[in-house]
């Protein structure tokens, strides 16, 4: 699969802040990418990097196989990083054709991007005029004039309110259907969840996890138990040899596993030993979980 | 290069207050035509612009470039202010995500620069020649075409001053305090020759540390630009016939020194190449 853009051994150090350490990631073309990490953990900061807006203190990183200088590369990307910026006192559609100019490429696409985010009927407003939601939306039709081969979205959803948020989603999930693609960072883990396929995990510029949503989610779960007599219930439990650890939480047992264990085998086990539950489920970690897991202190 | 300048210009021509301090700058040296009109008044004598020399070939090129270079403020605002805007605006750094290089930004504004000095240039040098030749004594065109080094003179302080004007609005990207800055730079550099010549060294007629002292303010950025075009004031007949009856004499050379327009290269060049390196060390 084609390499779109490898980032090796990235650092980045501001005068007291080590922002990205050591940092390498490979995004290969057709995959959606969500890269996730609380607030200040260096994930707009590698974006920056490779954008051409921060300088990097030592590391290597290369577009596209390296074919092109950097900003070459980026006339090829669409990328919106953090909050819309468009000059205030142009049109939607001048601010868009000054993109075209920059990216050098002919003005045909303006109309197509702005009647798929919804802003042809405002196309002449100026774009001062604009609400939050509507910047945003502007800020997507540009990252997508020429049809970019990465669109790279950074906290795309941050201060919109919830029908903006649900308009920036449903437009991510049709580009991305489209196999464009996507870089997405954001703290929105259910976000992730549902559009990604691949997950990198930031924290305090140190990858922490790469590799596939599955991957991070597949794990073999764990049972939430409650019986009359937990103490007993603990004891029966021995009897598996797929029980990594049981924890007890208020009036419930979480026993978690290391490999497979059916519920049904589980229940009839404990029912024999004269054990009748109360509750029996069976979960796994969502991402949420398992990423609040991997950035604990 | 069109390119960059197409970019340009559509930012600039679509902001309402670039668009109207463009118009008014254009206005106002056409204007400049209409001094022609205006009757000065020289202690006890009574001059008629237009019949005083100033519009005699050649001495005409000297008078309205000079003259003109004081408009140049109304360029320095939009300059400034296309640079903090994109700091402001957040445009810069979106015109880089964009695919722009920073090289290719910084050329962009440079050519624009050079465009608008290029304009006002040629502005002046058609002014100057209507009003020549309508009041000038001599029409010939040997006569005419001489002493055209003020045009170029003029051309190249005007590109200096907005290098300068560029390079501090990237470093302070807040078009009023840079605005500001450069003011207090002008009066830095006369009050501080002032003070140094004056009080603290003591001025004495021909002092080594008086030699030193002038030839450093001789030297920095803006003293050298004024420089490049000397006042014209004191060249005219009339005037020398005036200050001549007062007692007082002035020693001028009124062309354009080589020297000067070396400095004042050198100081683009630097200033020019510092906008550079502040653009590429900078995060955003």
């Amino acid at each position: 699969m084609e390499t779109i853009l490898k980032i090796s051994n990235l650092h980045k150090k501001y005068r007291r802040v080590h922002a990205v350490n050591n940092v390498s990631v490979e995004i290969k073309k057709g995959n959606v990418y969500g890269i996730l990490g609380p607030n200040g953990s260096g994930k707009s900061t590698t974006l920056g990097i490779v954008l051409n807006v921060v300088n990097k203190t030592s590391g290597e990183f290369e577009w596209f196989d390296g074919k092109y200088s950097t900003h070459d590369a980026l006339k090829k990307v669409g990328a919106i990083i953090e909050r819309p910026n468009f000059y205030p006192y142009m049109s939607a559609e001048d601010n868009l054709k000054l993109v075209c100019k920059i990216k050098n490429i002919p003005y045909t696409k303006v109309y197509e991007k702005l009647e798929l985010v919804g802003l042809l009927e405002r196309k002449d407003s100026k774009f001062k005029t604009f609400s939050l939601g509507m910047k945003q939306r502007l800020a997507i039709a540009s990252a997508l004039l020429n049809d970019p081969e990465i669109l790279i979205l950074d906290e795309p959803t941050n201060g919109l309110d919830p029908q903006g948020i649900r308009q920036i989603r449903d437009l991510i999930k049709v580009i991305a259907n489209q196999g464009t693609t996507i870089l997405l960072a954001s703290h929105l883990l259910d976000e992730v969840e549902k559009v990604c396929s691949h997950v990198i995990v930031i924290r305090n510029g140190v990858t922490l996890y790469q590799g596939t949503v599955d991957g991070i989610t597949a794990n073999e779960g764990f049972f939430e138990l409650e019986s009359e007599n937990l103490e007993q219930l603990q004891t029966a439990l021995q009897h598996f040899s797929q029980i990594e650890k049981i924890e007890k939480d208020e009036n419930k047992l979480l026993v978690y596993l290391k490999s497979n264990l059916d519920p049904a085998e589980l229940n009839s086990h404990l029912f024999k030993q004269n054990i009748t539950l109360t509750h029996l489920v069976k979960r796994k970690h969502s991402l949420e979980e398992q990423f609040l897991e991997l950035t604990k202190h | 290069m069109i390119r960059l300048l197409s970019i340009e210009l559509q930012k600039n021509w679509q902001n309402r207050s670039s668009k109207v301090l463009t118009i008014i700058y254009f206005l106002s040296l056409t204007l400049l035509a209409t001094v022609a009109l205006i009757e000065f008044e020289f202690g006890p004598f009574k001059v008629r612009a237009a019949e005083s020399g100033f519009f005699n070939f050649p001495y005409i090129w000297h008078f309205t470039t000079y003259v003109a270079s004081w408009l140049k403020i109304f360029l320095a605002v939009i300059i400034v202010s296309m640079i903090a805007n994109e700091y402001s605006y957040g445009t810069l750094k979106q015109n880089l995500i964009d695919g722009m290089s920073k090289k290719e930004f910084l050329l962009s504004k440079v050519y624009t620069i050079i465009l608008f000095s290029i304009v006002s240039t040629l502005l002046v040098f058609i002014i100057s020649l209507i009003l020549g030749l309508k009041y000038s004594s001599f029409t010939e065109a040997s006569i005419i075409f001489s002493d055209l080094e003020y045009l170029f003179a003029y051309f190249l302080k005007h590109v200096a001053f907005f290098s300068f004007c560029l390079f501090l609005a990237l470093l302070i990207k807040r078009s009023a305090f840079t605005l500001g800055f450069i003011f207090v730079w002008f009066i830095g550099e006369n009050a501080g020759h002032a003070i140094l010549k004056y009080k603290i060294l003591g001025y004495k007629q021909g002092d080594k540390d008086t030699v030193i002292i002038d030839w450093v303010k001789d030297v920095l950025p803006l003293e050298s630009m004024s420089n490049l075009i000397v006042e014209p004031f004191t060249r005219l007949s009339f005037v020398k016939s005036v200050t001549t009856t007062v007692g007082a004499t002035f020693e001028n050379n009124y062309e354009v020194q080589p020297i000067n327009v070396a400095i004042v290269l050198f100081w683009t060049i630097l200033f020019l190449f510092l906008s550079f390196y502040i653009l590429k060390k900078r995060d955003l």
